[in-house]
């Protein structure tokens, strides 16, 4: 596979010089766009593998700009956004955005969204099996194993780390999770999500006060990490 | 007081200064055998006067008014009627009246004036608070301003003569200062969503343990290796707060903290559950606070006597408006033992349900 395109739709010269530095050191090929409009542009007349979009642009407002790129494009989009706009980001993700990245981000965290997205993009049937180091989690068997020793998790408990698992590197929303697990009844009791992530992480993790694997994305939902 | 009483709504200034017109009026009405009606003129001149200091104008114009025709029917022959038979009783009618409205108008006037020379103290005040925060601003964001232009130029201009070491120095010294940089326009946006007025928690369900863990974290990764004591039950209660501000009150608490305390002295961070009650204690064992600067380093850009430089004065007010909006408290006290200790209470709606087994 040659190496992926990346679109970078943002107004700030600076941003887009610091995004192109690192991505394509980092062996991805970069496109810019300035605006909105040339961003639409660009994206429809050279379909690229990912994009990512800055939520404060000029010409158009960037939600906007997202809902009209989801009529048609299947591919990643990740939100770069400012400081403290939670609510934006839940929209954002709500309207199809993949994930999302505060500025100022560090390069490392870039890079390892991008790589998520990008792979589950391709791999469309994930492996049942997810290995992370001492924890593994099997789709198929519905197990789940800490240095081997089969964990015992309720059945609610499963399928909130299942999905979060099979999304692996992605952040779900708290509303998300909520409809998915107990249903659409329920998405605004998060004091449920609360103790049951509290409860997994007692099972899985091996420190459950400084978790590594079911991480908090304030305000917005979690995210599993596999390494 | 008379600021107090101009907040009385129009309707009912009209009514207590007809009730207190009609008031003195018959009080005079049963003294009249022995008062003669010019000193009535000059009671009833007396409460003109005193709505025009207490209410707003027209309210008062109202009262000048009636009082003239108050003293026209009642007391001015022949009685009972708005006829007046003597000329001179006519002119006196007539200069009742307008001296009775000037007092209103020139009484109200010089409130007036009093209130424009209290709000220009206030202006006063407002930009010598302005120039504080601009010197303190200024400092703060100026420093690691020129912390990152002075380590890029180095780098851009003198890369080849720089010893690998010092490289990688001034690599770690833009990156702490943009750090600096954007904690201070943090800082700056959630005072300026406090100044708003109408800051409104947004409260959901938040879990302590994670929330405390996740915001020592961060604060011993920002800071290198400062070890912070942290004292959470497991047990705990969730608690309905606003996540983002208690993360800023606690994070704000543990960095002023280890700004202000030397690298080996002790942090020490609790949460505790009191009945729908959240406590937040934050101790330290550094040198504590000046007793006579404790009621003041809540204030907005105050900042410690003979501080080293950095901070603006802006953490812990925020500290504090963030509580004051979950209609909480926070108190500091130095400890017996030495060092500060900051305690928050917080009334709130809390849930067991994190203890239920859901097996």
């Amino acid at each position: 596979m040659s190496n992926p395109n990346i679109l970078v739709i943002d107004d700030e010269v600076q941003i887009r010089k610091l995004l192109q530095i690192t991505l394509e050191s980092n062996e991805y090929r970069v496109i810019q766009a300035a605006s909105a409009k040339e961003g639409m542009i660009v994206a429809a007349s050279h379909p690229p593998d990912l994009i990512l979009l800055d939520l404060g642009l000029p010409d158009d407002n960037g939600h906007h700009v997202l809902q009209q790129l989801r009529e048609w494009y299947t591919k990643p989009i990740i939100i770069l956004s400012v400081q403290s706009s939670e609510e934006d980001i839940v929209k954002a993700l709500d309207n199809g955005a993949n994930d999302y990245l505060v500025k100022p981000f560090r390069t490392g965290e870039l890079l390892a969204r991008i790589r998520s997205a990008i792979r589950g993009n391709n791999n469309e049937e994930t492996d049942p099996v997810i290995d992370c180091g001492s924890l593994q989690i099997d789709l198929s068997a519905r197990v789940v194993k800490k240095h081997n020793d089969i964990i015992k998790l309720t059945t609610t408990e499963y399928a909130l780390l299942a999905l979060l698992a099979k999304n692996e590197g992605k952040v779900l929303t708290h509303q998300y999770l909520l409809r998915e697990v107990w249903g659409p009844g329920y998405i605004n009791q998060s004091q449920y999500l609360r103790v049951f992530i509290a409860q997994i992480r007692k099972k899985i993790e091996d420190d459950a006060n400084r978790p590594g694997h079911l991480v908090t994305e304030s305000g917005v939902g979690y995210r599993f990490v596999a390494a | 007081m008379a600021t107090l009483i101009h907040h009385i709504n129009k309707p009912l200034q009209f009514l207590y200064s007809g009730l207190l017109l009609l008031l003195v009026a018959s009080g005079c009405y049963i003294a009249s055998p022995y008062l003669d009606y010019h000193i009535v003129a000059f009671l009833l001149l007396l409460v003109v006067s005193v709505t025009a200091i207490l209410f707003d104008i027209l309210p008062v114009l109202f009262t000048a008014a009636l009082s003239a025709l108050v003293w026209n029917f009642f007391f001015i022959t022949p009685y009972f009627t708005f006829r007046i038979d003597k000329t001179e009783d006519i002119i006196l009618f007539l200069m009742y009246f307008v001296i009775a409205l000037v007092n209103a108008v020139l009484s109200y006037k010089i409130r007036k004036v009093q209130k424009e020379s209290l709000e220009k103290e206030e202006k006063a005040k407002t930009i010598k608070l302005y120039n504080t925060l601009l010197n303190s601003l200024s400092h703060e964001l100026r420093t690691p301003i020129a912390t990152i232009v002075g380590a890029a130029d180095n780098l851009q201009h003198y890369n080849n003569k720089l010893s690998d070491i010092n490289r990688y120095e001034l690599i770690s010294e833009i990156s702490k200062a943009s750090f600096r940089l954007n904690q201070q326009v943090e800082n700056l946006l959630n005072m300026s969503r406090l100044e708003s007025g109408f800051i409104q928690p947004k409260k959901d369900w938040c879990d302590m343990v994670e929330l405390v863990y996740e915001n020592v974290k961060r604060i011993e990764e920002n800071t290198g290796n400062k070890k912070i004591n942290i004292q959470v039950d497991q047990t705990i209660p969730l608690f309905k707060l606003d996540k983002g501000m208690i993360e800023q009150v606690i994070y704000n608490l543990l960095y002023n903290a280890t700004l202000y305390t030397s690298p080996q002295s002790a942090i020490s961070i609790s949460a505790r559950c009191h009945t729908d009650v959240l406590e937040l204690v934050v101790e330290d064992n550094g040198p504590g606070f000046p007793p006579g600067e404790i009621n003041r380093v809540f204030d907005k850009f105050y900042r410690l006597k003979n501080t080293q430089t950095g901070g603006t004065g802006l953490g812990l007010s925020i500290v504090k408006g963030f509580t004051e909006a979950h209609n909480g408290t926070i108190s500091l006290e130095n400890r017996d033992t030495g060092g500060a200790r900051f305690t928050i209470h917080i009334p709130t709606e809390t849930s067991y349900l994190k203890n239920l087994k859901n097996e």
